[in-house]
């Protein structure tokens, strides 16, 4: 269990004061100008040394996404993006750093810009963030009038502007480069990589996208050192993150842990347990609604972070665990991400534009059993086709839901084919 | 240079170039729907997955960069089975209507479909269905078969310039669409029929006419514009049913106007397919004996010197050549080519050739535009103006009415006043122009067919020169016609002979009573009113003002009927190919002067295509080399000083009806009769 000095977020929960005097009190801003003092490359070691995986999902080390960055500024400005278009199903760890954090998060995004070498940062809000919205730009009017960001930030010489923009309710504009195309004002499609942001970004210039978890934490590992940081957690996959508890467990919850935890303590001691006892257990969907389901049985024992949960066909994505006891129905739990991901596809390439709707359609027959034993198959089929050949990950996303499923309910999915075909015969299908 | 390899194969390729290419040098066929070399890469369709070694997943190859050590796999199985699943994709939600498909037997969709698609659908599903759009009288819609590829959206809005089209809606409710309904504006928009892989944007003429198997398919050239576009003429039977561009990368890459594609309808229509007589007042129908003869027996009745000849603006060099020779055989030297009345001055061919050639305005670095509007006298023309203009780095001044040209210029104003500030210095644009390395100064006909014509153009020309355009190396002065035909009546002197009329001269003549017989070689343009009491001799093609004023209708052959000689506005020779034969009793009009010369008994000396085409290759500038610099820095006569004031004006006021073919045509007077009123199609 993470001891409470090893805490970041220490007002997660909102309790004590959001405004600048409260986060002062609880550290932040301390000493900043030192750190910024110790130049471009120490952060970028120090970060990298701790070990920091990208909070987003991806779990990218984001000391190296740094990195890549051009090492002087050139024609182009640099730019730092903030990624809070928190959007994912079963997520909500952002939301809260910027409603009870913001000053995490700002003073982070100053010492990642000059991390990169960026003088302007843009932090793209999800649009029905509304409150967060208007705290996070009061957060910003603070700073400013501290004179911790602005010209001479911190007293250091070095300019930083910081500007927040609103999104307008997208999915797919959570995706980084998406992100860039809104924040451009263009209609929020994912651009084809290579080149890569850091080449070529916002306007064209050099741009760093992160999670709004990934800036936050920047300063305290700076202020407590890489190692730190890397001594929580497991190796590989250090530092404390924030798991967001939901579903059918008697309490949920936002709560800070070691990466590595295991799954079940993380349900058992922070939300109270799964609703009717750990033995009501049906499955887990372990970090947010693009990542395959796990049953009871691996939820068991597994441990939660990024290589834990690869190793059993998952991923830790945003940390977003969805508790599902035994009253779901699991086949219609995905048919309705499944909708979702059909609803979100921003329709540029084939294979997430035709394959998504494609599940959700098989989906819903499945959900009634109203199809045959087989066409589980096409259905697995299909998943393999969209996984991997789209654009961006959204395919991909929308594939793994399915492929959980039909991984470790397969045969709940034929018994209910089964059940239907008893009850009613064998119905024609739509196309027939 | 890169080296990578490609299925088991090292090369060497061109640093830069994408994967995509690397492979089709590599002689890789690589299937691809969103791709296309002249447009910017969208990367969506994903049918070109390949496997790079080391790579997590399969790449999109059209957008990946080469890079040194690659090793590509085209027809691994991860290849494969990526291809027919994207095929499988794009086939679920596509009507697979190919039976009543325009597209079909041309369809990418369905080639490739049968090159790496399943052979079996497995989608039980109700398809998605689209409402249809109307996008104008040229492009037939049908939605649902849209595979969402955006080429359509990237032409219009990187190539024509007029972004019109865009995707609305998310995922599937993707649609491709004007999001106001309203009809195209661009002069290009046809190409997006050629650009659409599948049959979503089709032909709206040509719809269920024909099968593409059952076409003749004839190489030719458009005579629409001066810039001689490379075309494909398609028939069946006797008749043209389509033309679609060729590719030309010096002329008219791969796109051609909507005026050079659709017009074709007018090739049969209002057609003069025999020859007619004025008797009594009346025109009534003859046979060719009976009006050569009549035409033959008034020559001889009248004295050369009231004889004369005027060249049309289709009409073709071996046409000119015969009537030139049958003049002067006649003794005649009364005739000219530029029936439009401009003042092009042909004692020297750099003074009225585009000299830096069509693919040289993309060297260019600074470029005026006077007296034109190259939207509408040469829309391909134009977009290779704006492929210069979005390359950057460009000053693009123009003098003369103000329009949208598709990219943004300076207005530096409207006449001859302001070219005359920038002769004098006193205008910021000539330094832009003195600065630049490659300027380019272009005037158009609207500048030219007016009284002070010749002064205008040696305006231009010391223009010009005062920017160090014209130099060994790079010819910066460009003449910009609107007439396939002018150039080549230039080329071979089409013009007075000593002593003679020009057209200004003709025309007060057949006014005055001093000319008394004319020959119009499809000069439709002419006023009849011009004419006076003129005895005239037409040969033409279709029905019109001056047919109808015409004492004898000769009939003759349009371009898709007759292997003729054009030379474009470059000073390129092309020839066009016979498709169909002409109509009824038309026939190819160097015959029938070849023919009327045997009746006058001063016969030519040529009697088949290939004898005239060796005396058309006597002629000196036909030979001559183009895109070359300019040696000699001595401008075309006339005296800036002497320039008027009226503004300039371009000759094209209804871009789509400029020759008789177009005006015979119901698409183009749909199209024009929609740019008249556009208002009337929002408020349907």
């Amino acid at each position: 269990m993470l001891a409470d000095r090893d805490r970041i977020f220490t007002n997660l929960y909102g309790q004590a004061d959001w405004r600048l005097a409260g986060a002062r009190a609880r550290g932040d801003w301390d000493g900043t100008k030192a750190l910024i003092e110790k130049g471009r490359e120490w952060i970028v070691e120090e970060v990298k040394a701790s070990g920091l995986r990208g909070r987003g999902g991806a779990g990218f080390p984001t000391g190296l996404k740094w990195s890549f960055m051009p090492k002087q500024v050139k024609d182009r400005p640099h730019y730092l993006v903030i990624n809070a278009d928190e959007s994912e199903p079963g997520t909500c760890k952002d939301r809260d750093i910027l409603r009870h954090e913001p000053h995490k998060l700002i003073e982070g995004a100053l010492l990642a810009s000059v991390a990169i070498g960026a003088h302007e940062a843009w932090i793209y809000i999800r649009g029905e963030f509304h409150a967060e919205y208007k705290r996070l730009q009061h957060a910003i009017d603070e700073a400013y009038e501290a004179g911790l960001i602005g010209k001479n930030a911190c007293g250091t010489g070095y300019d930083f502007d910081l500007k927040v923009t609103r999104g307008a309710g997208a999915y797919i504009c959570g995706e980084e480069t998406a992100l860039l195309e809104s924040l451009e004002g263009k209609k929020g499609m994912p651009r084809l990589k290579p080149p890569f942001p850091a080449a070529v970004g916002l306007w064209g210039c050099p741009t760093t996208v992160n999670n709004v978890e990934s800036i936050a934490v920047v300063p305290e590992i700076l202020r407590r050192g890489a190692s730190w940081f890397a001594s929580i957690g497991r190796p590989k996959n250090t530092g404390t993150k924030i798991f967001c508890i939901s579903g059918h467990v008697n309490r949920p919850c936002n709560v800070e842990e070691a990466l590595g935890i295991p799954l079940r303590e993380l349900i058992e001691r922070y939300a109270g347990g799964v609703r009717g006892g750990w033995d009501n257990l049906l499955a887990v969907i372990p970090g947010g609604s693009s990542v395959p389901m796990l049953p009871k049985h691996i939820c068991e024992t597994v441990l939660m972070d990024f290589d834990s949960l690869r190793e059993v066909n998952s991923g830790l994505g945003t940390a977003g665990v969805i508790v599902m006891d035994r009253s779901t129905d699991p086949i219609r739990a995905i048919a309705r991400l499944s909708r979702f991901y059909k609803h979100e596809s921003c329709g540029q390439c084939t294979p997430c534009r035709e394959g998504t709707g494609w599940l959700w359609r098989v989906m819903e027959r499945m959900v009634e059993g109203r199809a045959e034993i087989e066409e589980i198959d096409v259905l697995e089929e299909v998943t393999r086709e969209i996984e991997g050949h789209t654009i961006c990950a959204l395919g991909d996303a929308a594939a793994w839901p399915v492929q959980g499923l039909i991984r470790h309910f397969r045969p709940l999915m034929e018994e209910r084919i089964r059940a239907f075909k008893s009850r009613k015969g064998a119905v024609p299908l739509a196309a027939e | 240079m890169p080296k990578l390899t490609i299925d088991g194969v090292e090369l060497e390729v061109p640093a830069g170039i994408t994967v995509l290419q690397a492979c089709e040098l590599a002689g890789k066929e690589i299937p691809r729907f969103c791709y296309h070399e002249r447009l910017s890469i969208a990367g969506n369709c994903r049918m070109c997955l390949v496997e790079l070694e080391k790579a997590p997943k399969p790449i999109a190859s059209c957008a990946y960069p080469v890079a040194d050590g690659m090793v590509i796999r085209t027809d691994s199985r991860i290849v494969r089975a990526a291809r027919r699943g994207v095929m499988e994709f794009l086939l679920i939600n596509h009507p697979l209507d190919c039976p009543i498909c325009d597209q079909g037997g041309e369809c990418d969709l369905q080639d490739q479909a049968m090159a790496y698609g399943f052979d079996r659908s497995r989608y039980q599903e109700n398809k998605r269905a689209v409402p249809d759009k109307d996008f104008g009288p040229l492009i037939k819609t049908v939605m649902t078969r849209c595979i969402h590829c955006t080429r359509c959206v990237r032409f219009l809005t990187e190539v024509a310039g007029v972004p019109e089209l865009g995707a609305t809606g998310r995922g599937e409710q993707m649609e491709i669409t004007t999001y106001v309904e309203r009809a195209l504006t661009s002069e290009l928009s046809g190409n997006i029929i050629d650009l659409c892989p599948v049959g979503a944007l089709t032909s709206k003429p040509y719809a269920f006419i024909a099968r593409p198997w059952e076409l003749t398919k004839t190489d030719s050239i458009d005579v629409t514009d001066a810039v001689g576009s490379w075309i494909r003429i398609d028939s069946r039977g006797g008749q043209v049913l389509r033309i679609l561009p060729r590719v030309n990368d010096a002329i008219n890459e791969e796109w051609i106007s909507d005026k050079a594609r659709f017009s074709l309808d007018g090739l049969t229509r209002r057609r003069l397919d025999r020859a007619w007589l004025r008797k009594q007042g009346q025109l009534v129908p003859a046979t060719w004996a009976e009006a050569l003869e009549t035409v033959a027996k008034r020559l001889r009745a009248t004295a050369p010197e009231r004889i004369a000849a005027i060249a049309g603006d289709q009409t073709d060099c071996e046409t000119m050549a015969a009537a030139k020779d049958l003049l002067a055989r006649l003794a005649s030297p009364n005739l000219d080519c530029r029936q439009d009345g401009a003042r092009l001055n042909a004692h020297r061919r750099d003074f009225y050739l585009f000299n830096s050639t069509i693919a040289g305005i993309e060297r260019a670095d600074a470029i005026l535009l006077i007296g034109t509007n190259p939207r509408f006298e040469a829309a391909v023309l134009n977009a290779r103006i704006r492929k210069r203009w979005l390359a950057g780095d460009v000053a693009i001044g123009l003098i003369g009415e103000a329009c949208d040209l598709t990219y943004a210029y300076e207005h530096l104003g409207t006449g001859p006043a302001t070219l005359r500030a920038l002769l004098h210095g006193n205008d910021p644009f000539a330094n832009r122009l003195g600065s630049a390395e490659r300027p380019l100064v272009v005037v158009g006909q609207g500048a030219l067919a007016r009284p002070d014509g010749a002064a205008v153009l040696a305006a231009a020309w010391t223009v010009a020169r005062q920017a160090n355009a014209l130099r060994p190396e790079w010819h910066g002065f460009n003449v910009l016609h609107t007439a396939a035909a002018r150039v080549g009546g230039l080329d071979l002197g089409f013009l007075p002979g000593p002593g003679g009329r020009d057209i200004h001269g003709i025309l007060d003549g057949a006014r005055s009573g001093e000319i008394e017989l004319i020959v119009s070689l499809g000069a439709d343009e002419l006023n009849p009113a011009d004419l006076g009491s003129a005895y005239l001799v037409h040969i033409g093609t279709h029905g019109g003002p001056l047919a109808a004023r015409a004492d004898v209708i000769l009939p003759g052959a349009c371009y898709t009927e007759k292997s003729a000689t054009f030379v474009n506005t470059e000073g390129r020779v092309q020839t066009t190919e016979r498709a169909v034969f002409p109509p009824g009793d038309a026939r190819e009009d160097w015959k029938i002067l070849r023919a009327l010369s045997e009746h006058l008994g001063l016969p030519l000396p040529y009697d088949t295509l290939d004898e005239l085409r060796a005396r058309l290759a006597q002629e000196p500038r036909f030979a001559a080399a183009i895109g070359g610099g300019c040696d000699d820095l001595a401008g075309p006569s006339g005296d800036p000083d002497l320039m008027g004031e009226a503004h300039f004006v371009s000759p094209i006021t209804d871009y789509y009806r400029t020759d008789p073919i177009g005006r015979a045509s119901p698409t183009m007077a749909a199209c024009a009769a929609l740019r008249a009123a556009p208002s009337a199609v929002a408020a349907e």
